[in-house]
């Protein structure tokens, strides 16, 4: 049987019933959010804070600029056999005033996306061994969005 | 003491760029020993000397200025080496550069050299590193270089209205002005067809419009004003180096930058407070300041046209026009050859490829033969002032303005 294991440990969650997280970090002085979480230092120059609240970011967010990856990208990378070109979003969350970047979920190709369009954030599967899923977060069109898959006009 | 902060140019060498497979330090000779006899001086001259280091060829120490001062025999010079990514040769010409401003000597060899892979680059050596970014973002999203200068140029067409075509025309133009190029690896024009019908890497971003990685080396002797008046005398226009530039980003960089997930958050910091532009318009500001010009007064620019679309960014980060009014100078040919401001005259990035180390010094050397009037086939004529404009993985600004 396989098994679910995050591909990296504690850069997001997944609850029970599906509800995907980025986990970031606030300073608790200065306020300013960090991905993935800062631990020790804050990025801000003129804070000094070394204490930090671990906090879930907003789950939906605009995209801020798109693409795919048409040709295999080399290790670290574990492509699927065969290579299935994917699309890379990167995304504004207004309430963290940062942008961050992910994988779009299977299925959506360039021509679904659009800047401004909403995206909210997933789980999936980034790649697998015999025994394994490893997760990670990747971003799926809002459906109702402008240009959701199948929503776009031939 | 003189608030004269320049330092002059004596001498400038090149390998030409191409993929010959061979050692890197061949080609770092090559280009020292054309430095070097322009310069009319010798090894046993150099007191200095400032490596620019690239991580491909295995360990830093393999690749840092020690293994070129050892190729040469050693002498007993002062030695640096320095890694900046892409910027590292603005960053070993800056060591030198503060060697000579600070008296600590009069005559420095500036020295980078690269053999490189084929294909993406990709993160050097094995094993799970997950604390480092650049690791987890082909592991973790399959972000290759090209993915993200993709990201800059789909922000263009959204914000600005750049087409396919305009990005095409940065990669005709420079691929016109390489041609005369003896130092360039593609030495053959291209037309607007032929790169739309280039496969699709990523979208929007064609294969002719994303530069290659290549092999290649360049040198630059560098030396105090007094030393250069001495010993030129005058034979030809002396060039200077008038400020060096190699700043890092200011918090909160709001634009998405190799090879990092996020942004910084702008949270903590009024909305009037942050200009959105990123990190890119600050490198050649830091360089304008300390030289008292601007942006008006630059005759040509070597810029890193890491894509056809970052060239149009460039545009506007180095000053020569507004946001968003890149497409109508490259439109007018303002950029090209001929035109008011000429761009990448060498043929840049795309014309070259990338020998990371050596880049930015490749960058002076054409700035330096231009401002000399010595650019047979691609000069932009009567040049003064030339700036170079480069951007360093990790946060390393590299701007070098030059003048005669």
């Amino acid at each position: 049987m396989t098994t679910q294991v995050p591909a990296i440990e504690g850069w997001f969650t997944v609850d029970d019933d599906g509800t995907a997280a980025l986990t970031g970090s606030r300073c608790a002085k200065c306020g300013t959010f960090a991905f993935p979480a800062a631990k020790k230092y804050c990025g801000n120059p003129d804070c000094d804070s070394q204490e930090f609240d671990v906090v879930a970011l907003s789950r939906t967010g605009k995209i801020w600029s798109y693409t795919d990856a048409r040709y295999q990208p080399p290790p670290p990378y574990v492509p699927a056999d065969p290579y299935v070109p994917f699309c890379l979003v990167a995304v504004e969350l207004a309430a963290e005033k940062l942008v961050v970047m992910g994988q779009v979920v299977s299925g959506v190709t360039v021509d679904d996306l659009t800047v401004g369009d909403e995206v909210e954030l997933v789980v999936d599967t980034l790649y697998s061994d015999d025994d394994q899923d490893f997760l990670v977060w990747k971003w799926k069109p809002v459906a109702g969005a402008a240009s959701a898959p199948g929503s776009k006009e031939a | 003491m003189s608030d004269d902060r320049r330092i002059a140019v004596l001498g400038a060498g090149m390998h030409p760029w191409g993929k010959w497979g061979r050692p890197f330090v061949e080609y770092g000779m090559a280009a020292v020993s054309d430095a070097l006899s322009d310069a009319g001086l010798t090894w046993r001259d150099i007191e200095f000397v400032s490596g620019a280091d690239t991580i491909r060829n295995g360990y830093p120490g393999f690749v840092a200025g020690a293994t070129f001062a050892q190729a040469l025999g050693w002498t007993g010079a002062r030695v640096s080496s320095c890694y900046a990514a892409c910027a590292s040769g603005a960053a070993a010409i800056g060591n030198a550069r503060a060697q000579i401003l600070a008296g600590l000597c009069d005559v420095a060899l500036v020295v980078g050299a690269d053999t490189t892979p084929k294909g993406f680059f990709a993160p050097v050596g094995g094993g799970d590193r997950k604390d480092d970014p650049d690791w987890l973002r082909f592991h973790l999203m399959g972000a290759t270089n090209p993915t993200y200068f993709a990201l800059y140029a789909r922000r263009r067409m959204d914000r600005f209205g750049a087409t396919e075509e305009d990005f095409a025309q940065v990669k005709v133009k420079n691929a016109r002005h390489g041609v005369a190029n003896p130092y360039a690896r593609y030495r053959g024009e291209v037309t607007v067809d032929e790169v739309l019908a280039s496969p699709m890497v990523a979208d929007p971003l064609r294969l002719l419009e994303i530069c290659a990685t290549s092999d290649g080396g360049a040198a630059l002797v560098l030396t105090s004003m007094d030393f250069a008046r001495r010993h030129a005398g005058g034979a030809e226009p002396l060039v200077t180096i008038n400020a060096v530039s190699t700043v890092t980003p200011s918090f909160p960089n709001t634009v998405i930058e190799m090879p990092n997930f996020s942004t910084d958050s702008a949270i903590a910091f009024p909305a009037d407070a942050v200009d959105g532009r990123g990190f890119r318009p600050s490198i050649t500001a830091s360089a304008y300041a300390e030289a008292g010009i601007g942006p008006e007064d630059v005759d040509l620019a070597e810029v890193y046209d890491l894509s056809a679309a970052l060239e149009l960014d460039w545009y506007e980060d180095i000053g020569l026009c507004g946001e968003g009014e890149a497409e109508k100078l490259l439109r007018d040919g303002a950029t090209a050859l001929g035109g008011k401001v000429p761009v990448n005259p060498s043929g840049g990035l795309s014309c070259f490829g990338e020998a990371i180390p050596a880049q930015a010094i490749a960058q002076v050397c054409e700035s330096v033969w231009q401002l000399r009037g010595a650019a047979t086939g691609h000069q932009v004529e009567g040049a003064r002032v030339a700036i170079t404009a480069n951007q360093g993985l990790f946060g390393h600004g590299s701007s070098v303005l030059l003048a005669r």
